[in-house]
């Protein structure tokens, strides 16, 4: 996998810049002057785009009010998504390669993915409550997307679950890299199954089935709830790294005095 | 059906889980930050 290449002009090993980027040094680096720019623009894009949803978007026809809660509840969906792609994604490269920043960046993926997954999870609870009677009911994509909070817990216990730290990260791996199978599970249930759920109302490649008055306040909320979810995460892979600079520094200094 | 529970419990908890993550991840990251430098400058 990696070959000799000749990169701009000299020789290197394919997939060499990715390795150059894994080094939790460089990382630290990078990110740390663009993390209190970013942790900014995060929360006033989710603050506009939530105040937006919640004060000013106009009241859905059919559904009237409830609506409203689209503007938290869909942006959750998709960041607990996203999230788990990151970490499936983090766990190949960890697999593949063993590159630390990939087992830390799982590791902090992994609450914060969780957390978004419990936030559209109630709120489509509440949501369900009015509209269908019912705060839960057994639809699939109701249920692959329970099964996706489950993945996460189960991903967060079993990374911290062995005395060898690298023992829980590769089986983590193994579990989130498995369990990505949920994602087109979740993604396609609304259109393999005949769901309570309603279809995809939203489309990249045109024919949205929603006014923009109301997209727009949906596209800012969930650029935002993505800020965040990449602020958040980045914050805490920072954090994790320096921790671990910080233990290494205390342990050769008592090496030194012993 | 009063709506306003509902649509105030949704973004209550939304709001509580960003306010709070993102409250306990800036501490965590100021803590680390505070530790490593007293540490380098020992």
């Amino acid at each position: 996998m990696n070959e000799d290449v000749l990169i701009a002009g000299r020789i290197g090993k394919t997939g060499s810049w990715l390795h150059r980027f894994a080094n939790p040094g460089r990382f630290l680096r990078l990110v740390r002057p663009v993390l209190p720019w970013l942790a900014i623009l995060s929360l006033i894009i989710t603050v506009t785009g939530v105040v937006w949803g919640y004060a000013f978007a106009p009241a859905d026809w059919q559904q009237g009010d409830a609506s409203r809660i689209m503007y938290v509840h869909v942006p959750a969906a998709w960041v607990s998504m996203a999230g788990y792609a990151a970490l499936a994604v983090c766990s190949f490269f960890s697999i593949i390669w063993r590159h630390p920043l990939a087992d830390l960046a799982a590791e902090e993926i992994g609450p914060i993915g969780a957390g978004f997954t419990f936030v559209c999870l109630v709120s489509g609870s509440l949501w369900g409550k009015p509209e269908w009677g019912a705060y839960w009911v057994w639809d699939a994509r109701l249920t692959s997307v329970l099964i996706l909070f489950f993945l996460y817990l189960g991903h967060i216990a079993l990374i911290r679950a062995f005395d060898n730290p690298t023992h829980g990260h590769r089986a983590a791996a193994i579990l989130a890299l498995v369990g990505a199978i949920n994602l087109p599970i979740i993604v396609f249930s609304v259109q393999w199954w005949n769901t309570l759920h309603q279809g995809n109302s939203i489309s990249f490649t045109g024919g949205s089935k929603i006014y923009i008055t109301m997209l727009y306040p949906l596209i800012l909320s969930s650029l935002g709830f993505y800020l965040c979810f990449v602020t958040m995460v980045c914050a805490r892979i920072c954090a994790a790294i320096m921790e671990r600079r910080t233990r290494s520094l205390l342990l050769a200094a008592a090496e030194r005095g012993a | 059906m009063n709506l306003a529970p509902f649509i105030d419990g949704s973004y209550g908890i939304t709001v509580l889980f960003l306010a709070g993550v993102g409250a306990l991840t800036f501490a965590r990251y100021r803590r680390a930050v505070r530790r490593l430098r007293a540490v380098e400058t020992r």
